[in-house]
């Protein structure tokens, strides 16, 4: 049986490799709200107090703008319910914790961490404690992230922008779904959110990220039903 | 940008995280919900890399020969044969420098 130590940083292990895009994120969103003329202080309680990349980065933006508090904060409670999809799905693992240890987890839900674990679970059924192996993705991400976003506020951008490294996180996220590539109803599904969001792209307050996988999962619920 | 608005986000944003692990009960969640629940990765990403592959920093639709779309195509069949995470990231990234910086130079 593996041990507690050893499922989490089996954890850390699985998101190594999207550090090449969380690095250079947080440096750039560290970076950003700095040139934006925020006290650094603040830029890095965003990071600490919302911890969501591309949350923060249109929360200042939009409030260096001149849109309104209300506006700012709605956008990010937008591009943000997408964890309620991940939450739904990994409330699976957690739910013989305590109320407490959930809480706790739930703070290091992020992308990355939800793919790779849901991914290894999976595939792991009889994991002992996989709650572990979240919190290895978690918390690995969650320094990374601490740790970038500080350095881009001390150091300013300092990767050359010249390198496309905002390609990378594109390329991430599609690492996280290989795995489904030869399963024709994950294809449907993902081509349909893919579709959606190119045509929502323009909804207000960055919706399209929560809009398309909405429109996708109700083409999945079509989809299950129909086959039977 | 006040520690208010940050708060609140904050606020916001974890309970986004925390209400379906800790506030829902799975035995309220029917099959059919559960079912459709493991298509969340497939449902969600696409709507990441789809922006991030098709639309420039403004906004616009990128032209069909748009480094991006080599990369991106690359990393796809990659990924496909590969399955594996580490593979697809390099392979999309290096395919897009060598556009960008040998034959587009």
């Amino acid at each position: 049986m593996l041990s507690k130590s050893k499922i989490f940083f089996k954890g850390t292990a699985a998101v190594l490799p999207h550090m090449l895009s969380v690095i250079p994120f947080g440096i750039i969103t560290g970076a950003i709200g700095v040139e934006l003329g925020f006290d650094p202080i603040l830029v890095y309680a965003t990071s600490l107090i919302i911890f969501g990349g591309a949350s923060q980065i249109i929360f200042m933006q939009l409030l260096s703008g001149g849109a309104s508090t209300l506006v700012a904060i709605t956008s990010v409670g937008v591009i943000n319910s997408r964890h309620l999809l991940y939450g739904a799905v990994l409330s699976e693992y957690l739910e013989k914790l305590s109320f407490i240890k959930k809480l706790f987890i739930s703070y290091f839900i992020v992308d990355q961490g939800f793919a790779e674990s849901n991914k290894y679970i999976k595939q792991n059924k009889n994991l002992p404690n996989p709650h572990y192996y979240i919190l290895g993705t978690g918390v690995t991400l969650w320094l990374c992230w601490q740790l970038s976003t500080i350095s881009g506020i001390i150091l300013g951008s300092f990767i050359p922008e010249e390198l496309g490294l905002k390609f990378a996180i594109p390329l991430t996220f599609l690492a996280l779904i290989v795995n489904d590539l030869r399963k024709l109803d994950h294809v449907f599904v993902m081509l349909v959110s893919g579709f959606a969001s190119l045509i929502l792209f323009d909804t207000p307050f960055k919706s399209y990220i929560i809009l398309s996988p909405i429109v996708a999962l109700i083409a999945a619920f079509i989809m299950l039903r129909l086959k039977k | 940008m006040s520690w208010f608005s940050i708060l609140i986000s904050g606020i916001v944003t974890y309970f986004s995280r925390m209400a379906m692990v800790a506030l829902i009960d799975r035995e309220m969640l029917g099959a059919k919900v559960k079912e459709v629940l493991n298509y969340v990765p497939a449902a969600v990403f696409p709507a990441i890399i789809f922006p991030g592959v098709f639309f420039n920093d403004f906004g616009s639709l990128v032209q069909i020969t748009d480094p991006k779309i080599y990369g991106a195509i690359i990393a796809l069949v990659v990924g496909f044969f590969s399955k594996n995470v580490i593979a697809t990231i390099f392979s999309g990234l290096l395919s897009y420098w060598f556009i960008i910086f040998i034959i587009l130079k």
